[in-house]
């Protein structure tokens, strides 16, 4: 029986109650969860319920030398990408910045790499890819260049994913860095063209340290993606050849879904979760010193 | 008026909760919910389940799942204890040990086995009880280009010797002469024949012994067979990457399994004439001649069903004997030995093919890779020996070392799920 009144004096409860419960649901409970598993031994293999095992999973993906060398790969797969989509998408930016015909249908385009659905866009680069019937290979041997193994060999693996993810991410970088430019005002450029700046000052000196917050809120939004970057390199090469691909989001779904060993996948995504928080907090602080 | 309308919002809400729930209710109908591979043999099925529906009444929700996916929902379900999953394709030699373990299969005691080859259902048993239906076999095959050895003047090599000399003639033009998986994991699978016909295995009696010398020279035969003659990329190729290679006519000779034989003469995924395909034996090695031949599908059902007698009826249905033949006529090897003695069988099915069946049935060896729960993580464990013998074209010499190193990480896994020496 509710007793009358109780709506009223509880509305401010009641309202959010759904958005919440949806968030402790279906967000803090699965990481609280990981954070659980990741004490236990849990492996479907042995057949075992699971048993606290402390730090036990830690310590085995510890010396575990495919975690040291996944850590490696995913910081250097991010950076090289992410800074390639900041400089790539600046540029494109500006050159959107100024009024041109075609301006529109130009926007248009560029749009198109980010609403295309990321496995089929591994399946079709791979298409690219291949070393023996592929478009790229055949582009080379036409100009006369030697071929590459791309995505076949342990030596380019990680940069032709880079590609992929830079041809796919560089349009949102431009987006969000273009909004960031249509809010800047006008007088520090009138006063720079009185003081007689030319264009190259003016983009140094002027421009780039306005946009630099709206770049750097860019750069986290992508960084945090790209360290946690799964389905192209999963689509694309699975994390080989050998274990040449294989980054932390890898590493940890081999151990879940091919190992069956929870204890340690869970681990493994704990340090992943504190590596992406980490860097969140990195960049906003040098975010920070800019806004200043 | 403010309370008014909550109580108006949360009827509101209420109403479809509870309309979903009406319309449910006087459904009496049995149902069940079958989960099945994209195999042909799962393709096969679905067009047929309205028959088998229309015949029992009994309401069948099928899903449909690329393997590897496949075996991961069934775990997830099972190991989170959420399944609703009746009946579903498994695959004996890859999860079959792990599922048994943990009680997830429903035992098939009152299946009648009698028509399948007995060590095909003893994979899938344990302490006397049945949990599998075998379903599909493969074995290791070659395929080749007939156009091309005719060309070269050379006929189809029947043992290793003959087999590096036709890859050697045979690369030229743009055209590897040999190809065969080279991508860690799932190269294990199509490596074994090789490992065995150089007198290596993977277990002996449940204890790794891949670094045996006839292993390593298995190993570097191989790793010299792909590594020169190979398309460039072989290290991080598989079956779905080799494939269309052959289908480009760049591939003289491929050596994969046996299921693959009516996509690569499928005139509209091909551009080699099927005329030129051929099928052989995989070719003999010095010190055996067995390829795997294996049961690399079955069926089961879940320990979990709520509807057991629905469930096996579907079961008896799907792995009937006249299923079996229309399986077999769309070049599906079965596992039914009614299905292979047929008339109708014998006369349609390739010639070639069965004659490689014929081969595999009698010398063949029942696995493919190392039988053991975490069969996953110790195929990337050999997957590493392999890589390294292909990128070294089979020279390296770490490969005894690693192959050591890998064997004592395959026995740690052996131990640590108490499978280690026995059963």
């Amino acid at each position: 029986m509710i007793k009358s009144g109780f709506f009223e004096r509880n509305l401010k409860y009641l309202f959010p109650l759904p958005a919440l419960l949806f968030v402790l649901l279906l967000m803090v409970f699965p990481v609280l969860y990981t954070l659980f598993v990741s004490f236990t031994d849990w492996t479907l293999t042995s057949g075992r319920p699971m048993k606290f095992a402390g730090l036990g999973s830690y310590l085995k993906i510890l010396g575990e030398p495919r975690f040291l060398d996944a850590v490696g790969r995913t910081f250097y797969f991010t950076i090289g990408a992410v800074l390639a989509e900041a400089v790539l998408g600046t540029t494109i930016a500006l050159v959107l910045n100024r009024e041109f015909r075609g301006k529109n249908t130009l926007k248009f385009i560029l749009l198109l790499p980010l609403v295309a659905t990321p496995v089929a866009v591994g399946i079709v680069f791979n298409l690219f890819y291949d070393p023996t019937i592929g478009f790229l290979n055949y582009i080379l041997s036409i100009l006369g260049l030697p071929q590459s193994g791309w995505v076949t060999a342990s030596s380019t693996v990680l940069p032709s994913l880079m590609l992929v993810d830079i041809w796919q991410w560089t349009p949102m970088i431009s987006l969000i860095v273009l909004a960031g430019m249509a809010g800047l005002s006008n007088e520090p450029y009138e006063s720079a063209k009185v003081d007689g700046a030319t264009s190259a000052q003016t983009f140094f000196h002027i421009t780039l340290p306005m946009v630099m917050p709206t770049i750097l809120t860019a750069i986290i939004l992508r960084a945090v993606d790209a360290l946690k970057t799964y389905d192209i390199i999963y689509a694309m090469t699975g994390g080989g050849p050998g274990y040449s691909s294989e980054t932390l989001n890898i590493l940890a779904y081999k151990f879940s879904f091919e190992y069956f060993n929870m204890g340690q996948a869970s681990s493994i995504l704990v340090f992943l979760f504190f590596i992406v928080l980490l860097f969140s907090l990195g960049v906003t602080k040098i975010r920070k010193l800019f806004e200043l | 008026m403010k309370r008014v309308l909550a109580v108006l919002l949360i009827v509101s809400l209420s109403f479809a909760v509870f309309a979903q729930g009406a319309t449910e209710a006087p459904a009496k109908q049995q149902e069940i919910r079958v989960l099945l591979a994209n195999h042909p043999y799962g393709e096969l099925l679905k067009p047929l389940i309205p028959e088998f529906e229309a015949q029992t009444g009994i309401k069948v929700n099928y899903e449909s799942l690329q393997e590897s996916q496949l075996t991961q929902k069934l775990t997830t379900e099972f190991a989170t204890g959420s399944s609703t999953v009746d009946v579903f394709m498994t695959r004996p030699l890859q999860e079959g040990l792990l599922f048994i373990k943990n009680g997830w299969y429903g035992s098939l005691a009152k299946y009648d086995f009698s028509d399948y080859p007995a060590a095909s259902v003893e994979l899938g048993r344990k302490d006397g009880v049945p949990y599998i239906v075998p379903l599909v076999i493969e074995w290791q095959v070659m395929y080749y280009r007939k156009d091309l050895f005719k060309k070269a003047g050379i006929s189809v090599p029947t043992n290793f010797v003959e087999l590096e000399a036709a890859a050697k003639a045979l690369t030229k033009d743009g055209v590897a002469g040999f190809g065969s998986r080279g991508k860690g994991a799932a190269a294990v699978t199509q490596f074994s024949s090789y490992l065995y016909n150089y007198g290596g295995l993977y277990l002996d009696n449940n204890v790794a012994v891949f670094d045996t010398p006839e292993a390593i020279d298995g190993f570097r035969f191989y790793g010299r067979l792909l590594g020169t003659y190979g398309p460039q990329g072989i290290a991080s190729m598989s079956w779905e990457n080799l494939m269309p290679v052959f289908q480009a006519g760049k591939l003289a000779m491929w050596t994969d399994a046996s299921v693959f034989l009516g996509q690569v003469v499928d005139p509209t995924k091909t551009q080699i004439p099927a005329e030129d395909i051929g099928v052989a034996q995989l070719p003999a090695g010095p010190k055996g001649d067995s390829p795997f031949i294996v049961t690399s599908w079955g069926m089961a059902m879940s320990s979990k069903s709520k509807n057991p007698d629905a469930a096996m009826q579907f079961l008896n249905w799907a792995t009937s004997k006249e299923l079996a033949v229309q399986g077999m006529l769309s070049n599906i090897p079965m596992s039914r030995n009614s299905a292979w003695a047929n008339e109708t069988v014998r006369k349609n099915m390739n010639a070639e093919l069965i004659a490689t069946q014929a081969h595999a049935a009698k010398n063949g060896y029942p696995l493919d890779r190392p039988f053991m729960s975490a069969v996953g993580q110790a195929r990337d464990l050999i997957g590493e020996v392999i890589v390294e013998a292909i990128n070294t074209k089979g020279t390296s010499t770490r490969l005894p070392a690693l192959a050591t190193e890998k064997v004592k990480a395959v026995n740690e896994l052996l131990k640590a799920d108490g499978e280690y020496g026995g059963k």
